[in-house]
């Protein structure tokens, strides 16, 4: 790793999000609990029949992930905004593309990671068989990076205003849908024994896509919110 | 207005011409033009909300005019973009560090941003900003004036050129002053360029200070 490289830079802001998150962990861990707490909640307020629990389970992870992603977004460049670190990172010397996807690798790790990690233990509270615990776990991997990097736009959208949470989930929760539909019928098929490979694919092509233009479009955005 | 000659050889050297900037609705200036040597210094004044901050934005390339250009070494600094940035440091009133990093660490990460001086640890930048010792302090426990001369020390650790400072002093003490003075003197000195505001008078050894008034 050559001092100055892009490669260099990149590392090492990943690293700083990461020990920034380590130092202010009370505040990482509120996006877990919400996962966990929402989803645990639904069995005792629809009531503990295993065959219902198993219809509804697959939909219930995932929309608890996604706001629970939603929840978490605003940290993403909201304390860089205020300290003045975001100016910096648009006055760097690299591509701010390749900083920004530090940035959202940083907050994937920090938060979708966890919910990958926790998602078995709630698919047995949800009654979920194993297949269906796998591809769960499968379409959690594929679907919160996408989550992670469209939210960056957002974030990047609204972070110059004061009250952006509003605007954030109007702009976001849209096209949050795909990766919804998507991940939650592939585990509702696997559920039934059914392949889930179209499911799987698309999820990945919602990747692949995400990942190639989220990272402009975040840099773009930035730069119209710091203007 | 005062006007420097372009430079007719290769040294690098900033240009603004016809700049105008409008903000809610009031035209804060317009056709300014300027220029920026190696060793000069644009010296910005003007009361609150004249548009020193606005035009410092532009500099930075942060902000786009409503009319007119900035170029370095001949070339649009907005089509630039990395190539232009890779030869400025910009210091605004929030001192872009993280109050949970220790100064080295927030140093570290400046330097990997821009392109990395040699010949300079990043110990001896905090040293030559008066914060030896502080290396492994929470940034959070430092004074206002410390945080600040961290911030400040980022200039020294990558190889820019041009150095955009708003207000630089803001919360520093006289010794602190005596401090940044002196490495803007030695960064004139070493054919750097400079563009500032400061609402305190600024003792600069160099002789080519030139002065912008945007309330005139």
């Amino acid at each position: 790793m050559r001092p100055g490289s892009l490669s260099g830079a990149f590392l090492l802001l990943l690293r700083r999000d990461l020990i920034l998150a380590f130092r202010r962990r009370a505040e990482m861990i509120n996006p877990l609990l919400f996962f966990i707490l929402v989803t645990a909640m639904f069995p005792l307020g629809i009531g503990a029949d295993p065959a219902l629990l198993k219809a509804v389970g697959p939909g219930v992870i995932w929309v608890a992930a996604l706001l629970a992603a939603l929840l978490s977004l605003d940290g993403v460049f909201r304390s860089d905004f205020e300290d003045g670190s975001l100016e910096q990172f648009l006055l760097s010397a690299h591509p701010v593309s390749i900083l920004v996807l530090a940035k959202v690798l940083a907050h994937w790790l920090i938060t979708g990671l966890p919910l990958l990690i926790v998602a078995p233990l709630l698919a047995v509270l949800l009654n979920l068989p194993g297949t269906a615990t796998t591809v769960l776990i499968i379409t959690l991997a594929l679907g919160t990076p996408v989550l992670s990097l469209i939210g960056a736009v957002g974030v990047a959208l609204t972070v110059g205003l004061r009250k952006g949470g509003m605007i954030l989930s109007l702009l976001v929760l849209p096209l949050y849908v795909p990766v919804l539909i998507f991940a939650a019928n592939a585990v509702e098929t696997a559920a039934a024994d059914l392949p889930v490979m179209a499911h799987v694919s698309l999820l990945s092509a919602l990747l692949v896509l995400a990942l190639s233009l989220s990272p402009i479009a975040t840099a773009a955005s930035l730069r119209i919110s710091l203007s | 207005m005062e006007m420097t000659p372009a430079n007719s050889d290769n040294r690098p050297s900033l240009e603004a011409r016809g700049l105008e900037c409008i903000r809610d609705d009031r035209r804060l200036f317009t056709d300014l033009d300027f220029s920026i040597g190696s060793g000069q210094a644009l010296l910005l004044e003007g009361r609150n909300g004249s548009g020193k901050t606005s035009l410092l934005r532009i500099l930075c390339a942060i902000r786009l005019p409503e009319a007119g250009e900035v170029t370095w070494c001949g070339e649009d600094i907005f089509r630039l973009g990395p190539d232009y940035h890779e030869h400025t440091a910009y210091v605004g009133h929030r001192d872009g560090v993280k109050l949970d990093l220790t100064p080295l660490e927030n140093l570290a990460m400046a330097q990997a941003l821009g392109k990395p001086k040699t010949g300079i640890t990043l110990e001896g930048a905090l040293k030559q900003v008066d914060l030896g010792g502080f290396e492994d302090v929470p940034t959070r426990n430092l004074s206002a004036g410390q945080q600040r001369r961290l911030g400040l020390a980022r200039l020294l650790v990558t190889t820019s050129q041009l150095w955009i400072l708003d207000e630089p002093f803001t919360s520093l003490d006289r010794h602190g002053i005596e401090v940044v003075e002196a490495l803007l003197d030695a960064h004139l000195a070493s054919d750097g360029m400079l563009a500032l505001t400061s609402h305190h008078t600024i003792n600069l050894q160099s002789a080519q200070v030139h002065r912008i008034n945007l309330s005139a």
